[in-house]
């Protein structure tokens, strides 16, 4: 435990957003994690993401289960709606709240214990329907609340910081995404938020479900030697291969790249994200080739990284299952409670 | 870029915004850090071996620390640094034991110092302990110089000039009142060893405009009612003078202008008004000095620029103003100016404080001393000396009129001069300022200063009602701190003598720092060629105050450097607290600045505290 806080703090000159709201209102309550922990970088950008988009505070929402990392939704955006939910829970409970309003902005947080060991069906599940939320997987392959055990995301021949090796294979959530639909799949590190706020402005903005999955180094149980979740490893086998950024409508004018260096891809918000430093001929557009890419650099001890497929075409799990469009909030009670009679005549219909 | 040399005695001073900007270079927040131990007489004793005068100075110093103070780039106001000061000359003990002694015997040499002000004390305060007999000339019956004759009691008590002024007079200093200097040759015969020349400025400007000496009287063409602001001060202080009329006005705007309408109030004023050419944001006058003018219902008109004197039957009877129109740019400077009218304001007296200038009449020609067609002496800026040999200028005697800080600070570098020269050396190479770094950790999250940020706002000094405050001339309004004032405004300093000193080997690069920092003046970038680009990388770049990006050594993992803006920088600590590898560390630079004591062998005096 810290026995600080991080005073709020107004100075001159500071920059506003579109709102008139400092970077410092997107914080939140100070963070409990160990000095030094990815988790708290990466709640940093997502709380500048927030302040760059200019989004109100109170239309978002974040939704996390248990773990360090899910403890993060208390460290920033104070003045939003959220849920703790139980472990491994939380898309289930996302895709509830999604359902019931659509129109706000929806983040999870999550870790690699939380998402690929006890709530590995309910995060396939999310990505299967297309939610339309961000998910922030916070990956750095231990339990680092219960001291340092092996999680599913450990590679093999990685080393707890006793010297334990690991020997069972690692489950991949970008080539997971992948496989089960979803539909913008980026990896990204708490060591490069050049790359990692674009991500997440990006993510935000993608309508369906957006897994970024963030090498989070944990600075208490696995930044040794011998670890390949470390601060040292990362950034040694660090490959940042496509740069996306995300660039609102109102900027749309200013094109000043050259044709061929930068990929463009339409947003349903009118914005778009553009994509940079592409390897010749690959396209994130085709999931195929992403596939194949990340089992190429899997190969090597290679972290590629960047946003590594985008599909904007697929109908998220709002079109998909033909809801209302309004939010239930406002619809009025009447017609949202139609009453005994109403539903009695509907029960009819199913005897 | 080149990483930043932070051995520089300078980087890490200049970071403490306030130490800098006083031109004694007074350690601020290491005074004010012993001030909240309640080590008062240790606060009295440190701010005095840079400024002499920490219990003048804490009442009319003119705070050219105040306006530099960090804090103030907050949406706040800055610290009182002034009023704590006065705090601790306010509450120190016995402090005689801890001052410089009379040494038993003396060097033998024989210093002149002309004028008992500021500047020619800090030299005897200096110079006398080492063994120089230093003689003080004074014109007038009092020592002080402009602290005694122009500066009201009601803002310096009497005792408090003359308890400070007595410590180096203790140390065997002769004191030559009613003992006028008339002619600089005849002094120069006597003999001495060196001579100093601390006189001041002490010719009040005139206003000759129509009507200045149209008075009755054959034989003094000059009014009665019209006074030259710093003599009419000096009257007042000798209490040659004891009233004014009922309606007077001052012309001018500066703090001597303040002196002189607060002092007609305590003479019996009824109505004082403040005649200002320009509009308040050209005011030279000091904003507390105006605060506390309008407090008592002085009234301050802009302008209005005087035009004439009105006389009748050989009397003063008002002034014709001129009303004055500006037209000012952007950047706050008039660009042109017109007269759109006139207008009679009667009063009593009128009272010019409108500058003062140097005069020497009495520093021959054939003395070797240069004076330049304004009667400013020749003087160098680092050793003060003249062009004669031996003979030394300072406090406003030396370069025009200043304030009593800097003629402390051209004091002890005249000192230091005056001892070279006894000895026969070169009076340039002196002792170059060093800095030495002293760890402020004493455990987890735990530190030997107060890091935690306090947003109280700045405490204000409690007056003596209005209804009591004129009864006498030498009613002190100010009634110094109270215990909860002082306990709450030592908070609010931010201790920029604490520095965050990064050592880039240790480094992960977790970027804790960058996150934690509640200003964002942090950043992690590739390096780059100049300070602009790196400057891009943090949020608030915005460089106004003039203070350095600090560029680390490329980091071992990715090569890219740590920056960070010392501008914002509010020296909370969080970023060392945070760091899980004390890459960053938070230790006090104290500024080592040699006095004449230490100079050419003379024992360093030791820092610390």
């Amino acid at each position: 435990m810290t026995s600080f806080v991080k005073p709020f703090i107004r100075r001159k000159n500071e920059p506003t957003n579109a709102l008139g709201l400092v970077r410092a209102d997107y914080d939140g309550a100070m963070s409990t994690l160990c000095a030094g922990c990815g988790h708290d970088a990466v709640t940093a950008t997502m709380a500048r993401a927030f302040f760059e988009l200019s989004i109100e505070p109170h239309k978002a929402v974040k939704v996390s289960g248990i773990g360090c990392s899910s403890k993060t939704t208390a460290y920033f955006l104070r003045d939003s709606h959220g849920i703790n939910t139980v472990h491994g829970r939380m898309p289930s409970v996302a895709t509830g709240a999604i359902a019931a309003n659509h129109e706000l902005a929806y983040i999870g947080v999550s870790g690699d214990g939380d998402s690929l060991s006890i709530g590995l069906g309910q995060f396939v599940h999310a990505m299967r329907r297309n939610v339309n939320m961000l998910y922030v997987l916070e990956n750095n392959g231990v339990y680092g609340l219960t001291k340092g055990q092996f999680s599913a995301a450990a590679d093999i021949g990685s080393t707890a910081k006793k010297g334990a090796v690991n020997e069972l294979p690692p489950i991949d959530p970008v080539s997971l995404a992948l496989s089960v639909g979803a539909t913008f799949v980026a990896r990204g590190f708490s060591g490069d938020r050049d790359q990692l706020l674009p991500l997440i402005k990006a993510g935000l903005k993608h309508k369906g479900f957006g897994l970024i999955d963030v090498i989070s180094p944990c600075v208490s149980f696995n930044d040794h030697k011998g670890s390949t979740k470390s601060y040292a490893h990362t950034y040694k086998y660090y490959n940042p291969a496509i740069h996306a950024d995300y660039v609102p409508p109102s900027e749309q004018i200013k094109a000043d790249y050259a044709a061929g260096e930068v990929m463009p891809v339409k947003l349903h918000d009118g914005g778009e994200i553009r994509l940079r430093k592409l390897e010749n001929g690959y396209d994130p557009r085709d999931r195929a080739a992403a596939i194949g890419k990340l089992f190429e650099s899997g190969q090597s001890q290679e972290i590629i990284t960047g946003l590594l497929y985008i599909n904007e075409n697929d109908k998220d799990m709002h079109e998909m299952a033909r809801m209302e469009d309004r939010p239930l909030n406002q619809i009025p009670y009447d017609e949202l409670n139609p009453g005994a009679a109403k539903l009695k005549e509907l029960q009819k219909g199913f005897r | 870029m080149r990483p930043t040399n932070t051995r520089n005695p300078d980087y890490f001073h200049k970071v403490v915004d306030c130490q800098w900007a006083c031109p004694a270079h007074t350690p601020v927040p290491a005074y004010i850090r012993l001030i909240a131990q309640g080590r008062y007489s240790d606060a009295y004793m440190l701010n005095r071996d840079s400024n002499v005068f920490p219990g003048i100075l804490g009442r009319v110093c003119d705070r050219p620390c105040e306006p530099a103070c960090r804090r103030g780039r907050l949406e706040e106001e800055p610290v009182a640094i002034c009023r704590l000061k006065r705090v601790a000359a306010d509450h120190r003990g016995d402090i005689t034991d801890s001052l410089p002694k009379k040494p038993a015997k003396t060097n033998g040499k024989r210093i002149a110092l002309i004028g008992a002000g500021p500047a020619s004390f800090t030299v005897a305060n200096d110079l006398a302990p080492l063994g120089y007999e230093c003689t003080i000339f004074e014109k007038l019956s009092e020592p002080g110089g402009l602290m005694r004759s122009n500066i009201p009691a009601f803002r310096l008590p009497e005792q408090v000039l003359s308890e400070e002024l007595g410590y180096i007079l203790d140390m065997g200093v002769e004191l030559k009142l009613g003992h006028s200097v008339d002619s600089m040759d005849a002094l120069l015969e006597e003999g001495w060893d060196a001579v100093f020349v601390g006189t001041g400025a002490p010719r009040g400007k005139d206003l000759n405009l129509p009507g200045r000496w149209d008075t009755k009287d054959e034989d003094n063409k000059d009014s009665e009612n019209i006074h030259i602001g710093i003599d009419w001060l000096e009257s007042v202080a000798f209490e040659h003078t004891k009233k004014i009329g009922k309606n007077v006005l001052i012309i001018g705007v500066g703090n001597t202008a303040m002196d002189c309408c607060r002092t007609s109030l305590r003479l019996g004023a009824k109505n004082v008004k403040v005649m200002a050419r320009k509009p308040r944001e050209f005011f030279k006058a000091s904003v507390w000095e105006l605060e506390d003018a309008e407090e008592e219902n002085i009234e301050i008109i802009v302008n209005h620029s005087p035009k004439s004197f009105v006389i009748k039957d050989g009397k003063l009877t008002g002034m014709v103003f001129e009303l004055l129109e500006y037209e000012i740019d952007a950047g706050g400077k008039i660009i042109s100016q017109k007269v759109t009218g006139e207008t009679t304001i009667p009063c009593d007296d009128v009272i010019l404080a409108i500058g003062q200038d140097n005069a020497f009449p009495w520093i021959e020609e054939t003395s070797g001393i240069k004076l330049d067609k304004w009667q400013v002496p020749e003087v160098d800026e680092a050793t003060f000396e003249s062009t004669r040999k031996g003979v030394f200028f300072g406090g406003d005697a030396a370069f025009g009129p200043k304030n009593i800080i800097w003629a402390v600070e051209h004091g002890h570098q005249a000192a230091i001069s005056i001892h070279k020269h006894c000895q026969g050396k070169m009076l340039t190479g002196r002792l170059p300022n060093e800095v030495e770094m002293a760890p402020t950790k004493m455990g987890m999250f735990e530190w030997r200063y107060s890091n935690s940020y306090d947003d109280a706002a700045r405490r204000k000094m409690t007056h003596v009602e209005l209804t009591k405050r004129f009864a006498d001339l030498d009613v002190e309004v100010e009634l110094g701190f109270t215990a909860e004032q002082i306990a709450t405004e030592v908070e609010r300093c931010l201790n920029c003598d604490i520095q965050t000193v990064f050592e880039a080997s240790l480094c992960e690069e977790c970027d804790a720092c960058i996150d934690i920092c509640p200003v964002e003046c942090l950043a992690m970038t590739p390096d780059a060629e100049d300070e602009d680009q790196l400057r891009a990388s943090l949020s608030a770049s915005e460089n106004i105050e003039g203070q350095a990006l600090y560029v680390s050594d490329a980091l071992p993992l990715t090569g890219r450097v740590m920056i960070k803006d010392e501008d914002v920088c509010l020296h909370c600590g969080l970023c060392a607290e945070r760091c899980p590898t004390a890459a960053w560390d938070m230790k006090e630079s104290l500024i080592q600045i040699h006095y004449a004591d230490e100079q050419d062998g003379g024992q360093k005096r030791g820092l610390g505290t």
